[in-house]
């Protein structure tokens, strides 16, 4: 479903198939595809829409250490195991208690999600073509991912107070700058906080 | 090549590298404690910066669609609520649909 959405919303922002096809296959981080996607079709810079999508895509390195604790990848398995690091393979991954338990939930999420994701793209940008995204109230799914994905962190005070300053930061910057650059300037805002307050043990999973 | 094209071959390389350096470079450099804060609250942040320019940002001028306003409020409403993803996206994109239908 997720899949359809990206490829529809893709397509309506004036990607061709394959170009939503590519960024499934390759990219294959929702929140990233999900911010390139709008930032272009809101009329941002290609170089914003890229910087957004890689600030958002950190994260997947962070994640990366849990994961190579629990699946242990041989050399040669390394490459694969990265493609499918992401939020739910890495949930599901450490939410298990058996390291061989996370392990199996690491290989059969990742391998679920990557399939249904790259079907679901392509099925979504054929029949994006010829749909209306605003009838269908599709411009609604990235705000509503972004507002799904955002809501665990909200859960911790420094979560929230992070997430108000940016929140005031992109909305005095929207007149004065282009498209995608108050979601970079967010960016900044984070890291600023990260170096300016004191870090508890707990922040960077999840 | 067009510069989209480049930006999203930039952007899925670029997005796979950062996986690989996850699982490949050594512990001590992702485990200091300043930088897993930092990128702690980096998606905290982006994310807000999304939906803020999502709602309220019609072609760099301040400006707010209706029914995009409610669709999403539906959609905070059902996390509230402990909704799923899926359910919370298919609440935000009916209630947006539904209202534009009418209006």
């Amino acid at each position: 479903m997720f899949g359809l959405t990206f490829g529809a919303l893709a397509v309506g922002s004036g990607l061709t198939v394959i170009q939503a096809v590519v960024m499934s296959a390759v990219m294959f981080t929702g929140a990233s595809q999900f911010a390139l996607v709008g930032i272009l079709g809101a009329g941002g810079s290609p170089l914003a829409a890229l910087s957004s999508a890689l600030l958002l895509g950190i994260r997947n390195a962070f994640y990366g250490v849990p994961v190579t604790r629990i699946v242990r990848p041989s050399g040669g398995r390394r490459p694969l195991t990265a493609h499918f690091v992401i939020d739910e393979t890495t949930a599901m991954a450490v939410a298990q208690r058996k390291r061989a338990a996370g392990r199996y939930a690491f290989w059969a999420t990742g391998l679920i999600l990557f399939s249904m994701w790259n079907l679901g793209t392509l099925t979504g940008a054929v029949i994006g073509r010829g749909i209306d995204i605003r009838a269908l109230g599709l411009d609604a799914a990235g705000p509503a991912i972004f507002l799904a994905l955002l809501w665990p962190a909200l859960a911790r005070p420094a979560g929230r107070h992070v997430a108000l300053v940016a929140a005031v930061v992109a909305l005095l910057l929207i007149p004065f700058v282009p498209a995608g650059v108050p979601v970079i300037a967010s960016a900044a805002v984070a890291i600023g906080a990260g170096i300016a307050t004191p870090a508890s043990n707990t922040e960077a999973e999840r | 090549m067009s510069t989209v094209w480049t930006a999203i071959l930039a952007a899925s390389i670029g997005c796979y590298g950062l996986k690989l350096a996850g699982v490949s470079l050594p512990d001590f450099l992702l485990n200091h404690p300043v930088v897993q804060h930092a990128a702690g609250l980096l998606p905290a942040a982006m994310l807000t910066a999304l939906v803020i320019t999502d709602l309220f940002d019609a072609n760099g001028r301040y400006g707010a669609d209706l029914p995009l306003l409610a669709g999403v409020a539906a959609g905070a409403l059902a996390l509230r609520l402990g909704g799923s993803l899926p359910i919370v996206l298919l609440v935000a994109v009916a209630v947006t649909a539904a209202i534009r239908s009418i209006a």
